[in-house]
């Protein structure tokens, strides 16, 4: 629907970021996928793709990343709800709280990795406290590949102190446009708070909860450089595998089809988000 | 549900178009590369190729790229340089990198690229100079003879030709380092200079028996140089040889030996790239390493640790002596301003102040410098012990690998994480990669190189 009277001045502004976005993301994209179905020689071939279905490690990486999405994702959304309902009820102080949880987001992945890695290590923070304390006789080694448990746990915690701040940040934003006249009503109707906010607030916050979701989702299909601080060779992340074979293999086009795996993963998970999360606008449409 | 008017699926497309997109920047978002490694960039942020001496020499090297060695090369090394860094601007770089870098420049013919010196190890430059890149340096060497290079190390220098195509710059190897509370526990009758693995195997039993937990400790992390261990170390010291013997009984023997000793290593193995650390925060008391991943221990605290050289094995006591060269490329813009930095480099004073700041040796005969601390001196005795030993076995790194060193790395690294970490049987582990150590040898074309037999054409790994 054309806006009246604006003509076709809006869709002119807008070609310097489409041309932008063309040079810059598409086209190295379009190359990317490309070089995915090229053989060593160059030419089209499935060889690559073939070759990476078929590593050792492509089982492997493909099931640590996927079970790191799966425990990461809900707690953090447990974390960032409650987090973000604090902010929003306004108590006393409730602005240093903003800068309190957000902090952490100022912390790059491989520093947050290695703050974790530290606390975990047999000579960390952990094992002192415990040790200490006189739970533990002696220290127990926590990052051992021949336990992948506590090494995911590790990569749980550390991603969960990372980055639930992103979720958070998006949650606030949605939760600040809910009217409050919405929530007086539940009031005066004698919702308790749980009954507001399964009724109320969380109906209202799909449209969030949908962008957080699928923000969330895309980095951590990402995961890297967390994973490679606190367990180095322990654990194998699809991110990790596609460095390796870059940089250790020179195969760029087996690392392109890992590239490109991560992206049809963010793809459909994105797909799917959209089919469970409708947003009003789309139901209503 | 994607609705079905038209607006409605349209905006849902132009939603994952862009979320799609923000999936493609998202790297951008996160650290691409873990820990202190290379950030090879374009080179230098000043434009074009200089003229005369003065100018800025581009100082591209694989090595002393780790955050600390790179900042005291620029600091403190080059700090007589004329100029100082400014003038010597050092770029780390892999190794892959590296030779993609000359590869390219050469393109652009005589004096049309950028990088002035090279530094690298004997088996960085070996496709270079079989490719015709690299200056030929006999005239410098000539000038620099009354340095004292070791005669070897100008021998490999020269790549079977009769052009001297690198001058040596530094060597190491790499040692044992215990904390000093693990010697009470070494073996019965055991010599702390003439070691066998099988006694390391022991020391660990006894470490563990006394109640103190698992105290051996090797850099199998993902910046370790573990590969190192089985190509200079573990697979010559059972075998007598590297490639050709990858999958005899010999070297079985070795992966076995590794497996029953890895019992007494500490698991945190695979985080630990520098050695140095876990020995000065006690997680491990026994490691091996390469001797610039031990420096801080040794310097730290010289009264807490002990240097010992690489233990022997059946066919010996192998150890892989690494040589660090210094080339110019033929594109190199200015020639002059490139010699002079080699001729600072490779002078005793910076060679002395080189092993002081990074734990390199210099590659020369002449006595090392006496007023070593008393840290470096014990780490110098180990190796002029190692080097010196009457059942010693060099084992060179590997040479003729092109961008197949990345990929010949992992097939070690990869044996090892099925074997020891994984558990599986070791003959079928052998078998399989036996076949991927072979592919790698023929895709890179590369001869057999000392111990093993030379050969005609790739290297061909016994079955």
């Amino acid at each position: 629907m054309r806006a009246k009277g604006l003509g076709w001045a809006p869709y002119v502004l807008l070609i310097p970021s489409l041309v932008y976005m063309a040079f810059f993301f598409a086209a190295p994209m379009l190359q990317s996928f490309g070089l995915a179905f090229q053989d060593r020689a160059g030419d089209w071939s499935t060889v690559s793709v073939t070759r990476m279905l078929n590593d050792a490690q492509f089982q492997r990486a493909l099931l640590t990343t996927l079970t790191l999405l799966v425990l990461v994702i809900p707690i953090q959304f447990v974390l960032a709800m409650s987090m973000a309902l604090i902010i929003n009820a306004r108590l006393k102080g409730s602005g240093l709280w903003l800068y309190v949880f957000a902090l952490p987001l100022g912390v790059s992945e491989l520093a947050a990795g290695i703050i974790w890695y530290s606390i975990f290590t047999e000579r960390g923070w952990l094992n002192s406290v415990l040790t200490g304390l006189g739970i533990l006789e002696r220290p127990y080694i926590f990052l051992n590949p021949q336990e992948p448990f506590w090494l995911i746990l590790a990569v749980v915690l550390a991603e969960a102190w990372r980055a639930t701040a992103i979720v958070m940040i998006i949650l606030v934003a949605g939760l600040q446009s809910i009217p409050r006249d919405y929530l007086e009503a539940a009031d005066v109707f004698g919702a308790t708070t749980w009954q507001k906010i399964r009724r109320v607030i969380l109906p209202l916050l799909r449209p969030s909860l949908q962008t957080a979701l699928i923000l969330r989702t895309i980095l951590a299909f990402q995961v890297f450089a967390t994973v490679i601080a606190i367990a180095g060779r322990g654990l194998n992340v699809l991110a990790a595998e596609a460095y390796r074979w870059y940089g250790d293999l020179r195969d760029i086009h087996v690392a392109a089809s890992y590239a490109g795996l991560i992206l049809l993963l963010s793809v459909m998970a994105t797909i799917l988000y959209l089919w469970l999360l409708p947003t009003r606008e789309e139901q209503l449409a | 549900m994607l609705n079905p008017t038209r607006l409605g699926s349209l905006r849902s497309l132009s939603v994952i178009l862009v979320l799609a997109l923000v999936a493609a920047c998202g790297p951008a978002a996160s650290s691409p590369s873990p820990g202190a490694t290379s950030t090879a960039g374009p080179g230098s942020p000043t434009t074009g190729p200089t003229e005369g001496p003065g100018g800025e020499v581009i100082f591209l090297s694989t090595q002393l790229n780790p955050v600390t060695e790179a900042e005291a090369l620029r600091t403190v090394i080059l700090a007589d340089y004329p100029g100082g860094f400014a003038a010597a601007n050092f770029v780390p770089a892999t190794a892959a990198e590296f030779t993609d870098r000359v590869i390219s420049e050469a393109a652009l013919g005589e004096g049309g690229g950028q990088v002035g010196v090279l530094g690298g190890l004997h088996g960085d430059f070996s496709s270079l100079a079989a490719a015709g890149h690299l200056m030929d340096l006999s005239d410098l060497a000539d000038e620099l003879s009354d340095r004292g290079f070791l005669g070897s190390y100008i021998e490999l220098g020269r790549y079977e030709t009769d052009q001297q195509l690198f001058i040596p710059w530094m060597q190491a190897t790499y040692i044992m380092a215990a904390r000093a509370e693990a010697m009470e526990y070494l073996p019965e009758g055991a010599d702390q200079n003439a070691l066998t693995w099988q006694q390391v195997t022991e020391w660990g039993s006894n470490i563990a028996a006394a109640g103190h937990g698992q105290r051996l400790g090797f850099p199998a992390g993902d910046m370790g140089l573990w590969h190192r261990f089985f190509q200079g170390f573990g697979l010559p010291a059972f075998t007598g040889r590297v490639n050709t013997a990858f999958n005899s009984p010999e070297a079985a023997a070795m992966w076995t030996w590794l497996r029953d000793t890895w019992q007494y290593v500490n698991p945190q193995s695979t985080t630990y790239d520098f050695m140095q650390e876990p020995l000065q925060s006690g997680e491990v008391w026994v490691a091996w390493d390469h001797v610039a991943r031990l420096r801080d221990a040794f310097v730290n605290d010289a009264e807490g640790f002990v240097a010992m050289p690489a233990p022997a094995g059946p066919q010996g006591r192998a150890f892989m002596p690494v040589v660090a060269g210094l080339a110019i490329p033929k594109s190199a813009p200015d020639v002059e301003g490139a010699m002079s930095l080699i001729r600072y480099l490779t002078q005793p004073d910076i060679a002395a102040i080189t092993l002081r700041e990074v734990g390199f040796f210099p590659p020369f005969e002449a006595e090392l410098p006496a007023d070593l601390d008393a840290g470096r001196r014990n780490m110098a005795d180990a190796v002029v012990a190692l080097t010196g030993a009457s059942d010693a076995l060099p084992a060179l790194l590997p040479v003729g690998l092109g961008d197949q060193g990345g990929a010949y790395n992992a097939v070690f690294r990869s044996t090892f994480e099925s074997i020891v970490i994984g558990n599986e049987d070791i003959q079928a582990v052998l078998d399989r990669e036996a076949a991927n150590l072979q592919t790698v040898l023929d895709t890179a074309g590369a001869a057999c190189w000392s111990p093993d037999p030379p050969s005609e054409g790739p290297c061909q790994v016994e079955q």
